[in-house]
C-alpha cells in the first residue's frame, strides 16, 4: 500500500514538473533558447494567488488572474530581455540574460514580500478520495494536479498539430529564416510561445504551492531546475517527452526519498539524468539529428 | 508594359567588401528573367536584399509600383515576393501538405480561440487551406505524398515542394535560387517544363539564379550577369551569352 501511495505522490509531483517542463521545451524548441527565468515565473504566479486570496478573492478568479499576469510577464520578458539579443553573435548572451532575469525576479519578490515563508492556502476544493477501506488516501490536490496536466498536454498537442498558430510554431522551430520568408510572423509566434509557457508556469505554481504550502522568493528555482532536467530527460523540444520526463522524474524523486534516503533524493534525480544522457544523449523521445557530411 | 520589379542602384557592403554595387534591373510582368554569374558574384545577396533579409545601403526596390526598400521580410512576403533556397530549406519535420499550408498564413485568418474550440470559422478556413494545398500539390505531382514528412522526399521532389510552398504565399514575383542544383540532365529538363508551366498557369513573373547554362538559355528571355558584385552585362539572353566579357568571366582568358 505504501508503494502505491508513493507512486501516486510521485506521479502528482511529476505532473507539476511536466507542466513546468512544457514551458522549457516549447521555448527551447521554438526560440532555441533556455529560459532560466521560467522557474521564477512559477514563484510570481504563486505570489499573485497568495496576495489575491489574502484580499478575499475566491480561488478560481485568483488563479485566472495569476495566469493572466504571468502570461503578460512572459511576453514582457521576451520583448525587453530576449528579443533584442535574438540575433546576437553568441547564444551565451541570451542565456546569461535569462539568468539575470531569474535573479531580478527573485530579488524583486524578496524586496516586496521578504524572505519569511508565507503559508499558502490550497486553492483546491476537491474532497480527498479514500480507497481500500481508508488505507489509501488520494488528496484532492493530487487528483486536480494529475487531471490538469493531462488536459494541458492534450490541449497543447491539439493546438500545435491542428491550428494555424500551432503550425506556425512548428515552422519557426524548423527554420526561422525560411518561415519569415514564407510570411510567418516569427516575432509574434515566439511571443505566443512565451505567453503559453508562462501561463502554464502560473498553473504549475499554484498546484505546487497547494501541495507543498510554503512560499518563498526561491520557491520556483529548484522545481524550475528539475523541470529543465525533466525536459532534457524526455527529449528537449518534444511535448510528450516533457510529460514523460516530468512524471518519471517525480516518481524517481519520491521513490528515492522513500526507499533510499531523503537527503540523497535530489542527487539520485540528477544521477539518473546523467545515466540517461550517457545512453541516449537526445533524451527519451528526442529527435536524432543526422548531420550530413 | 509596366515593370513588375524595378530595382535602381542597389548596393550593400559587408565590412570593407562591396558585395553588391549599383545593381539595377527591370523585369516585366510575366517575364522569365535569369541572374547568372560566377560563384561569389553576389547573386544570392541580391535575393537576400530583395526579400529584406539584408537591408540595402543604397538604392530603391519597387514591386508592382510600390516602394518596398528596407521593409521587413514579412512585409515583403505580404507585398508579394516569394523565394526558394539554394540549399533546400523545407520544414523537414512537417508533412508535405503542412509545408504548403504553413505558407498560406497571411491569406486565411481565424483567431487562436477559434482554433482551440474548432468553431465553424476554423473548420472553413482549414478546409479551404486543405483544398488549396492539394491543388498546388497536384500541379507539382506531389499529391500522393501529401502526408509524408517533407524530409523523406527524394531530392528532386523536395525542390518541387519548395516551389509549391513559395507559390502558396500567392506572390507576384517568384525568386528561384539555383532550382536545378544537383539535378541530372533529365530532371533539369523536367524542371524547365515545370517552370514554363508555372509561369503560364499562375501568370507568374520569375527571376531565377542558375549555373546550368542549358536551363538559362532554354527558358530565360533576359539575363543579367553579375561579376564581383557589379553588373557585367544585361539584355536579351542570346546577345548576353555572346558577349565576350561574359565568356571571359565564365571561362577565363
Amino acid at each position: 500500500m505504501s508503494f502505491l501511495r508513493n507512486l501516486i505522490n510521485g506521479i502528482s509531483l511529476g505532473s507539476v514538473y511536466a507542466i513546468i517542463a512544457l514551458g522549457y521545451t516549447m521555448v527551447y524548441g521554438i526560440a532555441k533558447m533556455l529560459n532560466f527565468a521560467h522557474g521564477d515565473v512559477i514563484m510570481v504566479g504563486a505570489y499573485v494567488v497568495f496576495v489575491a486570496m489574502s484580499n478575499t478573492m475566491p480561488a478560481v478568479p485568483a488563479v485566472l488572474l495569476s495566469i493572466v499576469i504571468c502570461t503578460g510577464l512572459g511576453i514582457l520578458i521576451e520583448r525587453i530581455a530576449y528579443r533584442p539579443l535574438r540575433n546576437a553573435s553568441s547564444p551565451l548572451a541570451v542565456l546569461i540574460t535569462a539568468i539575470g532575469v531569474s535573479y531580478l525576479l527573485q530579488n524583486l519578490a524578496l524586496l516586496i514580500f521578504g524572505s519569511n515563508p508565507k503559508s499558502f492556502a490550497s486553492v483546491v476544493n476537491v474532497p480527498d478520495l479514500k480507497l481500500a477501506g481508508g488505507k489509501l488516501t488520494i488528496t484532492g490536490e493530487t487528483i486536480v494536479t494529475i487531471v490538469a496536466s493531462l488536459v494541458i498536454v492534450f490541449a497543447l498537442t491539439a493546438f500545435i498539430n491542428k491550428t494555424k498558430p500551432g503550425q506556425a510554431m512548428v515552422a519557426v522551430s524548423e527554420d526561422q529564416g525560411a518561415a519569415k520568408l514564407m510570411g510567418i510572423n516569427v516575432n509574434g509566434t515566439i511571443a505566443l510561445t512565451f505567453a503559453i509557457g508562462s501561463g502554464l508556469a502560473a498553473i504549475a505554481g499554484v498546484l505546487l504551492c497547494s501541495a507543498y504550502p510554503q512560499l518563498t522568493p526561491y520557491t520556483g528555482s529548484m522545481p524550475g531546475i528539475k523541470a529543465f532536467v525533466a525536459a532534457v530527460f524526455g527529449g528537449i523540444g518534444s511535448i510528450p517527452g516533457a510529460m514523460i520526463g516530468g512524471i518519471l522524474l517525480g516518481v524517481i524523486e519520491i521513490f528515492g526519498k522513500a526507499y533510499i534516503s531523503s537527503q540523497m533524493a535530489d542527487a539520485i534525480v540528477f544521477a539518473v539524468l546523467i545515466i540517461v544522457l550517457l545512453v541516449k544523449p537526445t533524451g527519451i523521445l528526442g529527435r536524432q539529428i543526422q548531420e550530413k557530411v | 508594359m509596366a515593370a513588375m520589379l524595378e530595382v535602381k542602384n542597389l548596393g550593400i557592403s559587408f565590412g570593407g567588401l562591396r558585395a553588391v554595387n549599383e545593381f539595377s534591373i527591370s523585369i516585366d510582368k510575366g517575364e522569365l528573367y535569369g541572374l547568372i554569374g560566377p560563384n561569389g558574384a553576389g547573386k544570392t545577396t541580391v535575393f537576400n536584399l530583395l526579400t529584406g533579409v539584408y537591408k540595402p545601403d543604397t538604392g530603391v526596390i519597387m514591386l508592382d509600383g510600390k516602394d518596398i526598400t528596407g521593409r521587413k521580410t514579412i512585409e515583403i512576403s505580404k507585398a508579394g515576393i516569394a523565394r526558394t533556397f539554394q540549399n533546400i530549406r523545407l520544414f523537414g519535420g512537417m508533412s508535405v501538405k503542412d509545408n504548403v499550408k504553413a505558407a498560406m498564413h497571411n491569406h486565411f485568418v481565424y483567431s487562436p480561440m477559434a482554433g482551440l474550440f474548432h468553431t465553424s470559422s476554423y473548420r472553413n478556413a482549414e478546409a479551404a487551406m486543405d483544398g488549396k494545398a492539394m491543388e498546388l500539390l497536384k500541379v507539382f505531382e506531389l499529391e500522393k505524398d501529401a502526408d509524408l514528412m517533407a524530409v523523406s522526399l527524394p531530392y528532386g521532389q523536395q525542390r518541387r515542394l519548395e516551389i509549391a510552398r513559395a507559390l502558396a504565399t500567392e506572390p507576384k514575383l517568384l525568386l528561384l535560387d539555383e532550382p536545378a542544383a544537383g539535378m541530372n540532365p533529365q530532371e533539369t529538363e523536367e524542371l524547365m517544363d515545370m517552370i514554363r508551366f508555372v509561369r503560364k498557369k499562375f501568370d507568374m513573373t520569375i527571376l531565377l539564379i542558375e549555373h546550368d547554362m542549358k536551363l538559362v538559355s532554354g527558358i530565360c528571355e533576359e539575363l543579367t550577369v553579375l561579376n564581383f558584385g557589379e553588373i557585367l552585362a544585361q539584355g536579351k539572353t542570346s546577345e548576353v551569352l555572346k558577349n565576350p566579357d561574359v565568356i571571359t568571366a565564365y571561362l577565363g582568358e
